[in-house]
């Protein structure tokens, strides 16, 4: 049983089985100056879509490297699965402990085949963060290949050739790849960081519809994003953050309905 | 991808062994068949492949590795001065001893990446180099060369007496002298074994990992791998096939230089892998081949050759072309070399092998042509 | 303490042509992002243009020697002196100075033909193939070099009058048996002039500034609207010039020959990692520490602790440098960041 696996098991059998899956406490982030992020506290449920939105230079990309253990806050802490400490953690060992992240420019390996690039996380998590296996041949390795098959299939892009090159897709079909990359690791957490940044029309309706599709298992999602169209149909909880402080968390209807939120987009932008 | 990864294993390293050991009867025609070269060619074939784990699956550029080839060299020879003659001894040592360098110099240079990670194996390169040339003299003999001399110790040979009368001893397999076609059979044999393991880490997790750590390697932290460990295991992989070669060149012929060791060295196999055809299967391979065969044909030409060889043409025809030519021919061979290598960098960094493929692909590949042309139009929707 | 001061000097001298050599190499990777690893080919023309200058005022013909005269022997006598006697041979004592007549036209013109025949196709490539061309150039201008020049190191002395010691003793009240050769002095003297001048010309004229903002951030200049493409090219140039420069006045001081580049290349490229890549201060400060610790570890005092250390300082220096302090002396932030 890999360590992921055994800690899950112990979780549930625990008798306080968490529903939180992260947990930030009393974070500050100062750059120099200026004060990014301003004593947040915020906890984010099992199973639900999450949703971070706020004007420009809010903080939210700020407070989103401080969830993946990217920046280290000047306090306060983040807490994965009620146990594990996400700060000071380097980006490997917060992948194997269950949180994936998606970047805003789509980060997938683009000289490999759409197959070998799902294949690779899939290996990751198998066989940790290190592991020697020169003798061992890929193509025997068939469970890894269906695994990686069924997370193209999830995306919608098992139909295409697994053999085309990652570099020729569109940026919508990245993003998707993107996404099955991370599904194939079947995380906690997934972190997304505006996933619809720079899209068109199309290829972001294609986004919101596999985000509501991929509901797995219990999977958590946070999720940064400036589109309100994206925002309004996928989030069950919304967090507004403004100037470094969160103003408001709740529902989107909650959300919708509170003033200051209005006001903190500068006049109001029907929501 | 390899137009040979369909094949399985089994067969290709058939293929493979037979290929290199019936070289002396297929390269006869074109004059490369005689012992001396056919060393050349395997053992600069394994320095390659080794080469091609670190450079062509991770794209990381070590100036470093003819360090571990001098590392080898020495190695070896000491083996056969100070215990015994037989070469088994010296190559296992060599390559062990090659792995602990490339372990230390690997653990430092892979703390940078890009060009910091060059610029470091470079200084390293330089450091040993000087380290041997006037340092560590007592080991490596300086500028003269490690040599075997009749004083030297060769506790086991003597034990088991195996001596010699007059002259020095010559390297031995178990009795067999590792001189000529013996000597080339030998290294044939340790270039098939290493191709067998290359072969696999190409194929293993291991070496998808390597290519992912070149393709993206923040992806690969992403997705839970620790790159560090791969490259240096990467790094002390290449460098142990680079200790082989170099203990192999001690066996063919027991002297080993400082010179070896000189960052412009690993330039040499730098342009063995491109020209082949960096990060593919049999680029390296193919790289050293027309590199070495090249080299002993251009240096071998001098003047008197160019002259009988446009002798057709009228007097003055014949002096200016051997003036044009003659730069670039014996000792010019540098010369062509680094012409050779900048066209390919800049006309065809794949190498040979992308040249295959852009021809195959003009000629024969008619499907992959529709396929591509649709997948272009799925791409516009 | 006199051995310590005269390796200090040594060191210096040595660490000049370090610092303008990397100065060249820094300005080149600030500005156009380029690894130019044909940069000491630069330093190595530059040195071989005082040869052939000096080649071609040595050019003579057989004529009878006056001094034997119970049968005809020839000595060779240089054209210049036949015409111009006494000016002619002050042209010819006075060869390394005067070539620098030759050596700017010709680093200029090798400069632009570099950098608009080659450099500009690899802008946008990666470090790795920039590198790898540019060796091959080094190796293909290398050879050329050594094909027209031979192999052996070719003497080109200085000045007649500079072959002397300066009494710095004197100058310094450190006794009169205290000397220092006069080139090495003028070497030490003028490459401070050219390091300032490049640095004059950086901060106070408006190319300069362009220059500067380049290196800082190369997309925001380029939507400017200014041309950064000839500035580039110039740059370029400039790098070439004083790494020629650097070159010819160093011929005196180690009689150049082919593999002068690369001797040269590795331990530049070193220096500008330790100074910080894209700092031009750092690499002429790196430039000129390195040099005297060079310097300073061939003491014989210091080879009778570690023997060899000379040889190897300055790379354990840099992996030091590298490892804790990873951004190098002075080197920015943002610029190659891991």
């Amino acid at each position: 049983m890999t360590n992921r696996v055994k800690k899950i098991v112990a979780l549930q059998r625990s008798p306080t089985m968490s529903n939180t899956v992260l947990k930030i406490t009393n974070v500050n982030k100062s750059f120099g100056g200026l004060l990014a992020l301003n004593n947040i506290n915020l906890e984010i449920e099992r199973g639900t879509v999450h949703a971070i939105i706020g004007p420009n230079g809010a903080g939210k990309s700020t407070l989103l490297n401080v969830c993946i253990g990217l920046l280290t806050p000047d306090t306060g802490e983040v807490i994965f699965n009620g146990g594990e400490k996400i700060i000071g953690k380097k980006p490997h060992e917060i992948n194997q402990i269950g949180l994936t992240r998606v970047f805003q420019t789509p980060e997938i390996f683009p000289d490999l085949t759409l197959l070998e690039n799902v294949m690779l996380p899939a290996l990751s998590k198998r066989d940790g963060s290190y592991k020697l296996s020169i003798f061992k041949q890929m193509s025997s390795e068939t469970e890894i290949e269906s695994q990686a098959i069924d997370a193209l299939k999830t995306i919608g892009m098992d139909d295409r050739s697994s053999d085309v090159i990652a570099a020729n897709l569109s940026r919508g079909d990245k993003r998707r790849l993107e996404l099955a990359m991370c599904l194939v690791q079947k995380p906690e957490l997934l972190l997304l960081d505006e996933p619809t940044a720079g899209m068109a029309r199309h290829d972001t309706n294609q986004t919101i519809e596999l985000l509501k599709q991929i509901k797995q298992g219990g999977m958590t999602k946070i999720i940064i994003e400036h589109d309100m169209h994206v925002v309004f149909s996928v989030a069950d909880k919304i967090s507004v953050l403004a100037r470094g402080a969160i103003i408001a968390t709740g529902t989107p209807d909650e959300i919708r309905a509170n003033p200051l939120v209005k006001e903190a987009y500068l006049g109001g932008a029907e929501l | 991808m390899n137009i040979f990864s369909k094949k399985s294993t089994p067969r290709l390293m058939l293929l493979f062994s037979i290929g290199v050991l019936t070289m002396p009867i297929w390269l006869d025609p074109i004059g490369a068949s005689y012992p001396d070269l056919l060393q050349k060619f395997v053992i600069f074939g394994i320095f390659a492949i080794g080469y091609n784990i670190l450079f062509g699956l991770t794209g990381y550029l070590s100036f470093g590795h003819a360090v571990f080839l001098g590392v080898g060299s020495y190695t070896a020879v000491w083996s056969f001065k100070l215990l015994t003659m037989n070469v088994i001894p010296a190559i296992i040592f060599s390559t062990i001893m090659a792995g602990l360098i490339a372990a230390a110099i690997g653990y430092v240079s892979l703390r940078r990446s890009g060009i910091y990670f060059s610029i470091l194996t470079l200084a390293f390169a330089q450091m040993f180099y000087n380290l041997a040339y006037s340092v560590l003299t007592p080991i490596t003999n300086g500028e003269t060369g490690l040599q075997l001399t009749m004083h030297d110790p060769r506790i086991i040979d003597n034990a088991l007496s195996r001596t010699v009368e007059t002259g020095l001893p010559s390297t031995d397999l178990f009795g067999i002298s590792m001189n000529g076609y013996s000597g080339f059979y030998f290294c044939a044999v340790m270039l098939i074994i290493a191709f067998y393991i290359y072969l696999k880490i190409f194929n293993s997790p291991f070496g998808m990992k390597l290519k992912g750590i070149k393709s993206n390697q923040k992806r690969m932290k992403y997705i839970g791998s620790d790159t560090r460990p791969y490259l240096i295991a990467a790094f002390v992989i290449s460098g142990m096939f680079a200790g082989l070669a170099g203990s192999l060149m001690a066996v063919t012929d027991p002297l080993a230089g400082a010179e070896r060791m000189q960052w412009t060295a690993s330039g040499e196999v730098i342009l063995m892998t491109i020209l082949g055809g960096v990060g593919t299967v049999f680029g390296p391979l193919l790289g050293v081949g027309i590199i070495k065969y090249l080299e002993n044909i251009f240096s071998a030409i001098n003047e008197s050759v160019l002259h009988n060889f446009f002798s057709f043409m009228p007097q003055w025809g014949e002096n200016s072309l051997v003036a044009i030519t003659a730069p670039f021919v014996g000792e010019g061979w540098h010369l062509t070399l680094g012409l050779l290598f900048m066209l390919i960098v800049i006309f065809l960094p794949g190498g040979v092998m992308e040249g295959f493929q852009k021809i195959k692909s003009r000629f024969f590949d008619k499907q992959s042509k529709e396929d591509s042309s649709a997948s272009k139009e799925s791409n516009n929707v | 303490m006199d051995a310590v001061l005269i390796q200090l000097l040594n060191g210096l001298d040595k660490g000049a042509a370090y610092a303008l050599i990397a100065l060249g190499l820094t300005l080149v990777f600030g500005t156009l992002g380029v690894v130019n690893f044909a940069h000491g080919a630069l330093f190595l023309i530059g040195a071989f243009c005082a040869v052939t200058f000096q080649k071609i005022v040595t050019i003579s013909k057989k004529v009878l020697d006056p001094n034997i005269t119970y049968f005809d022997a020839y000595i060779e006598q240089p054209y210049l002196e036949i015409w111009f006697g006494e000016t002619g041979l002050a042209i010819i004592d006075y060869a390394v100075p005067l070539s620098l007549f030759l050596a700017i036209p010709v680093m200029l013109l090798v400069g632009l033909a570099m950098e608009r025949g080659l450099i500009q196709f690899f802008y946008k490539r990666t470090h790795a193939e920039q590198i790898l061309v540019t060796f091959g150039l080094a190796i293909v201008l290398q050879e050329i070099i050594r094909h027209f020049f031979g192999a052996n190191p070719i003497p080109t002395p200085a000045p007649d009058i500079v072959s002397g010691s300066a009494p710095i003793g004197s100058w310094i009240g450190l006794g009169e048996s205290f000397v220092y050769p006069w080139w090495r002095l003028i070497y030490l003297v003028s490459s401070v002039a050219i390091i300032s001048s490049v640095f004059a010309f950086l901060n106070m004229t408006t190319f300069g500034m362009v220059v500067r903002a380049g290196m800082t951030n190369r997309q925001m200049v380029g939507f400017l609207g200014i041309n950064i493409q000839r500035k580039f090219t110039i740059i370029f140039a400039l790098a070439a010039v004083v790494a020629g420069i650097a070159g010819v006045m160093y011929a005196p001081i180690l009689p150049p020959d082919y593999h002068l580049g690369m001797d040269f290349l590795v331990i530049s490229f070193v220096i500008v990692v330790v100074g910080g890549m894209g700092s031009l201060r750092g690499a002429v400060a790196a430039g000129f520490l390195l040099g005297v610790l060079q310097s300073l570890a061939a003491m014989t005092a210091v080879n009778a602790i570690l023997p060899g250390i000379s040889q190897i300082v300055i790379y354990l220096v840099a992996v030091v440098v590298l490892l804790t302090r990873p951004r190098g002396l002075m080197g920015r932030k943002g610029v190659m960041d891991e």
